[in-house]
């Protein structure tokens, strides 16, 4: 194709955008709805899966709490028993004192809250380390059989309820995505038809010159990839401000900590810009071509 | 250069258009196609174009069996075949010399090609000094002249014209037809379907005739031959 050609189809294109502003309008806002969507989704998805992550790697132990009124005695022998589980590989032992030392620690400057304390509060602990974490389940079965444990600490649970809901966030997401898809690809064929409809005599005079199917349709279709594309700009710009803003705030109120856990917001933007860039055109470029299909008999 | 062999067509309603249609046309021919109105003159003309498809027999353009083609060489076919209608169907937001450039543009000749072509045959059909006028500012026989302009502008061997001269009145359908004559001499072959019965008469050429989706006639040099 020569560039005059592909400069007169561009030419086309963007003059059929502005003949029928409304529908244009329409279709770059549904595209934009559904993308946003996509967006949010994105988000919370990638940053469950990601806090989720980061909590496997923190807390790929299991702890347990011993009873308060235990001998050193029968301390000794709860660890000889958790040793004999299978897929237990090592054990560690924290004293109550131990524990509220590290507590203290882990409390930096506002340590000092901890001494006024009359009694300590903290239990006798061990800290069980797997050979897998998939066999969690299992020693935690194994645990609940022996005595003189009080409690037994145990994140998997709430990591897997993480990921069931960054799950089902997923599901529903996309079910709702591609209603909203269906629903930009519905109005920008319906664009697609106006733009037909007002260049009809133009296309009747170019069947008979000879103009190749091809020729006749790239106009439109660059107009559809055109109304998606500038749905996706619109899209990516309120998901990059309305994810920097919560990022930041975030990170403001909940201490920088919390915010580790979160995709950096140019990570984020580079997973979505060119899914939004691909998915915008794409769906406009199918409007177009369900509508040529069913208006333009050539 | 065009034949038909046993051609019928059928339209989906059950209209019987066409009925065992032969017929051969040789290069440089300038053949009438008559009839009353529904005969199946216009019918005739869409067959060769592939605008419709015969439901029984065969079609020769050129060389190419028109039946056979796929749909994506049809483009290729009509770049072979000029054609006018009666009502002109130029483009009225576009200049004159844009109407004809048009043709050129969709086939995409250089823009060289199209300074060069489009001046020279707006020459041919006398319009040289309305090149940059809009259609609405010209005479019914100057629309059809632009109209036959754009036709022949990218050289094509066949002209089809369907009622030309339908919507003019007899002096200016005199213009068209001399226009018509004149590119029938460089050597396009030319079809023409009309009513137009003195035109007939007086251009002594060779005439076909429908009645009912029959040919009832085919003379050399014929006259139109109905009294009505
Ligand atoms: N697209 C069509 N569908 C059904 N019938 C048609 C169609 N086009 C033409 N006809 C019928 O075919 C017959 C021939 O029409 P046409 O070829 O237009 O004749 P003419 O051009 O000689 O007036 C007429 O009876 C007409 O009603
Ligand atoms: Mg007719």
């Amino acid at each position: 194709m020569k560039i005059r050609t592909v400069n007169y189809m561009l030419r086309q294109g963007i003059t059929g955008l502005w003949r029928n502003k409304n529908m244009s309008l329409a279709s770059i806002g549904s595209v934009a709805a559904a993308l946003v969507i996509l967006g949010l989704v994105i988000i919370l998805v990638l940053n469950i899966n990601n806090v989720a992550d980061l909590a496997q790697m923190q807390f790929d132990t299991i702890q347990v709490y011993l009873k308060e009124d235990i001998s050193q005695g029968q301390i000794a022998e709860i660890g000889d028993s958790i040793l004999r589980i299978n897929d237990v590989s090592n054990i560690e032992f924290e004293s109550k004192e131990q524990a509220l030392l590290n507590m203290k620690e882990r409390w930096g400057d506002k340590g000092y809250l901890l001494d006024t304390l009359e009694e300590n509060p903290l239990p006798n602990s061990y800290i069980i380390y797997l050979n897998s974490l998939d066999r969690a389940d299992f020693v935690v079965v194994e645990l609940s059989k022996i005595d003189g444990i009080d409690e037994i600490k145990y994140y998997k649970e709430i990591i897997d309820n993480m990921l069931r809901i960054a799950s089902f966030i997923r599901t529903i997401g996309l079910a709702l995505i591609m209603i909203l898809v269906l629903i930009a690809m519905f109005i920008i064929s319906n664009t697609i038809k106006l733009a037909l409809n007002a260049r009809k005599q133009e296309i009747n005079i170019m069947k008979y010159v000879g103009a190749t199917n091809w020729f006749i349709r790239w106009p439109f279709i660059l107009e559809g990839v055109v109304l998606g594309l500038l749905g996706a700009v619109i899209a990516l710009a309120i998901t990059y401000y309305g994810y920097s803003y919560a990022y930041n705030a975030i990170a403001r109120k909940f201490t920088v900590v919390f915010s580790a856990y979160l995709m950096p917001v140019s990570e984020m933007m580079n997973t979505t810009v060119v899914m939004f860039a691909v998915l915008g055109s794409g769906v406009g470029a199918i409007g177009s071509i369900v509508s040529l299909r069913k208006h333009l008999k050539v | 250069m065009i034949e038909m062999i046993n051609v019928s067509k059928a339209y989906p309603k059950g209209v019987q258009a066409l009925t065992n249609i032969n017929f051969k046309i040789e290069k440089g021919d300038f053949v009438f196609l008559v009839g009353p109105s529904g005969a199946g003159k216009s019918t005739f003309l869409k067959l060769l174009l592939k605008e419709e498809d015969p439901t029984t027999g065969t079609i020769y353009v050129g060389d190419k069996d028109v039946t056979k083609l796929s749909n994506r060489k049809i483009p290729y076919l009509r770049r072979t075949i000029g054609v006018v209608f009666q009502d002109f169907r130029l483009l009225p937001n576009k200049t004159v010399f844009e109407n004809v450039a048009f043709a050129m543009e969709i086939i995409e000749a250089s823009s060289k090609e199209i300074r060069r072509q489009v001046p020279m045959i707006l020459g041919m059909v006398g319009l040289s000094d309305r090149a940059s006028q809009y259609p609405h500012q010209l005479s019914g026989g100057e629309r059809q002249r632009v109209s036959i302009a754009r036709a022949i502008v990218n050289n094509p061997a066949v002209l089809i014209a369907d009622e030309p001269t339908g919507n003019l009145d007899p002096d200016t359908a005199w213009e068209i037809m001399k226009v018509l004559r004149q590119i029938n001499r460089r050597g396009t072959t030319v079809l023409m379907a009309t009513h137009a019965k003195d035109i007939v008469d007086i251009m002594q050429q060779r005439v076909i005739a429908l009645e009912k989706g029959r040919v009832v006639r085919d003379q050399q040099r014929g006259a139109y031959g109905y009294e009505d």
